[in-house]
């Protein structure tokens, strides 16, 4: 086991698929340079110019080239540096990643990763803080993957890397220098299962990306009361282990979904749909979200602070839940 | 003298090849207007020298990328006339098992990457899959097909930018029908057009008749050759007419009826007839490959309305493997 930041366990990640499938490589700007986040440092010297591309600004070919050349058989990590850039790509993602497979009968499996870090990060403002991720587990073809953990980067990464499915994956960027175990080689980690952070009767926690160690937060301060909580980090909300939720809200009767991005059809209401469908309303005696207000990221760090969650927004939510 | 010769088979091949995408069309625009064939439907009369003298010049582990009137590129490029008549139907034993149409043809097996719904959408792809072939060290080239609208759009600059950097073995070719769906493209086009746009970025670019079945096949030897030698990449401006409208059902009413007239009159097939006639074909022996053609395509007519509609359990394959069909139902 080595302690690593979040950023460093997902360099690893890559560069341990690199060694060994030589149809792994990165494409994306300034990668050869190590990326804007560190998160390809030394890739350059180790694999060559072919296989490390630093790019043009061009985020539309950056997607796209990624996919043509899984077309051939590559296995493309496409580098967005940061998320919202995306938006400059997404015929390429949606219209064409996302479709190919399907479209053409399953001629092709576009082996391709699309790494989008994401979410509020040092007052970055609207552009530079979105967590849209709801957006893509409502398109199907792809894989939404959200981690929150060194050790869950790292393993979920290999698995994005190996997977013949498209796999988009939102590196969470608040948590880049959070620390945590993990063990090499680094073992690939399967999607949809998710990871038990506490356990307790009083209600059932569900929640994943940054929300994940203010969720932990929050739990521990209410088992200094004595409220134990199921705390649930989903770790991809495409698949989403909709079996590990529904037998803990069967248990606890109880349900508060915690994500940073918006409230509104953000992914939470997906899941508080499924759980009132699968469990019932007899058994359920409350279901909620504590998610962001229906506003743009702003700038200003009190006006951020507006936006953000807190362990104490978090044990209020529960304390309410309890008391429904 | 069997140079001669080679030169007569190779031009009768080409004579060949454009009068069965041309059957292929009229097979189906007839089919489309009986109601046998769902959905839009668009096709590229006039055009198919263009498909026919590119694609001939192909491997077939060359790749091709193609656009939303691309069924004579696909059938240029070795794909199968049944199996898109079927893919056309929404039948069972299709293309795409009934799940992508005109617009998504794809026949991986003979490097047809796809038919695309999205102007300009081909252009990304080509450019990497010409990259991951430099890096598998292989000889195989791409070539991009697209439209005269699609120069108008981000990726077109992008990816010829892109192409050039990376130094990579990419075959453009701008089909300029003249027309981008219902609007003439210079009139939505500032500046010299593709060509000077091409040069600007550094491309290889030369304009040819795209109605000059032998021009087109000239250009393109040159092209591919030079390309697949690993020169970079190079564009072709190919000018041609698009005879009928943008979609099956759009009668491109607003055209002069002397303009369209004046097109049949450079009709690529005819052309080429002519010069085969010069050299001493004979004209039923032309008209004998007209015939074979409309009969192969009267046949995949025929063979399409009898198939079998798809499985519906087909609608939910092919999605993704995590998962697979429970995740793409309700759940």
């Amino acid at each position: 086991m080595v302690e690593v930041t979040l950023i460093e366990a997902s360099r690893r990640a890559v560069l341990q698929e690199m060694r060994v499938d030589s149809r792994v490589w990165v494409l994306g700007e300034d990668v050869a340079r190590g990326g804007l986040w560190g998160q390809y440092q030394d890739f350059l010297a180790e694999f060559g110019e072919q296989r490390v591309v630093s790019t043009p600004i061009s985020e539309a070919t950056i997607m796209g080239a990624g996919l043509g050349s899984a077309l051939v058989g590559m296995r493309p990590v496409i580098e967005m540096r940061i998320f919202d850039f995306v938006m400059c790509a997404m015929d390429e993602l949606v219209n064409q990643i996302a479709k190919v497979r399907y479209m053409f009968g399953g001629q092709a499996k576009p082996a391709v990763v699309v790494r989008m870090p994401h979410g509020m990060w040092r007052n970055s403002a609207a552009q530079h803080s979105q967590m849209l991720e709801a957006w893509f587990a409502h398109l199907p073809g792809v894989i939404v993957v959200t981690p929150a953990t060194p050790a869950d980067a790292a393993g979920l990464l290999v698995q994005a890397i190996r997977s013949d499915d498209p796999v988009l994956f939102f590196d969470p960027k608040d948590l880049f220098w959070v620390t945590g175990e993990i063990a090499e080689p680094i073992e690939p980690i399967p999607f949809g299962v998710a990871r038990k952070v506490t356990a307790g009767d009083a209600a059932t926690v569900v929640t994943w990306s940054a929300a994940v160690p203010v969720a932990t937060k929050a739990a521990e301060l209410l088992a200094t009361e004595g409220i134990k909580v199921d705390l649930l980090d989903l770790r991809t909300i495409w698949p989403w282990d909709q079996a590990a939720v529904i037998a803990s809200v069967k248990k606890t009767g109880r349900l508060l979904v915690v994500h940073e991005a918006v409230e509104v059809a953000g992914f939470g209401a997906e899941v508080v749909a499924r759980v009132v469908d699968q469990v019932g309303t007899t058994n359920l005696k409350a279901a909620r979200r504590l998610a962001a207000p229906r506003v743009p990221v702003p700038f200003a760090p009190p006006l951020e602070a507006q936006l953000r969650l807190s362990p104490e927004k978090v044990v209020n939510a529960v304390k309410g839940l309890l008391a429904a | 003298m069997s140079d001669a010769g080679d030169n007569l088979r190779r031009l009768t091949g080409l004579y060949r090849m454009m009068a069965r995408i041309r059957a292929f069309e009229e097979t189906a625009l007839a089919a489309h207007k009986a109601g046998e064939i769902p959905g839009p439907l668009h096709v590229s009369i006039g055009q198919e020298a263009v498909a026919a003298g590119i694609c001939g010049n192909l491997r077939i582990d060359d790749r091709l990328t193609s656009n939303h009137r691309g069924h004579g590129h696909a059938i240029a490029k070795g794909a199968d006339p049944r199996r898109m008549m079927l893919e056309l139907f929404g039948r069972a034993g299709g293309y795409c098992r009934g799940k992508g149409g005109s617009m998504h043809i794809a026949d991986f097996s003979v490097g047809m990457l796809g038919a695309n719904g999205v102007v300009a959408g081909g252009i990304p792809i080509a450019v990497g899959a010409a990259q991951g072939l430099k890096m598998q060290q292989s000889d195989a080239i791409v070539t991009c097909m697209f439209g005269d609208g699609a120069v108008n759009r981000g990726p077109f600059l992008e990816g010829l930018n892109w192409a050039v950097l990376y130094k990579l073995p990419v075959l453009f070719v701008c089909e300029d029908n003249g027309v981008a769906a219902f609007t003439r493209a210079d009139t939505v086009t500032a500046g010299p057009g593709v060509i000077d746009r091409a040069k600007a970025l550094g491309v290889a670019a030369i304009s040819i008749d795209g109605n000059n079945a032998l021009a087109v096949d000239d250009a393109a030897q040159v092209a591919v050759t030079a390309v697949r030698r690993g020169e970079g990449p190079h564009l072709l401006h190919v000018r041609t007419y698009r005879i009928t409208g943008h979609t099956s059902t759009d009668a491109a009413a607003w055209r002069p009826a002397e303009e369209v007239e004046e097109a049949r009159a450079r009709d690529p097939i005819a052309r080429l007839g002519a010069v085969l006639a010069e050299r001493g074909v004979e004209p039923s022996e032309l008209g004998r490959m007209i015939d074979d053609a409309r009969a192969e395509m009267a046949a995949a007519r025929g063979e399409a309305n009898a198939a079998a509609w798809p499985e519906p359990a087909v609608a939910f394959e092919d999605v993704q493997d995590t998962g697979a069909v429970a995740w793409s139902k309700s759940h």
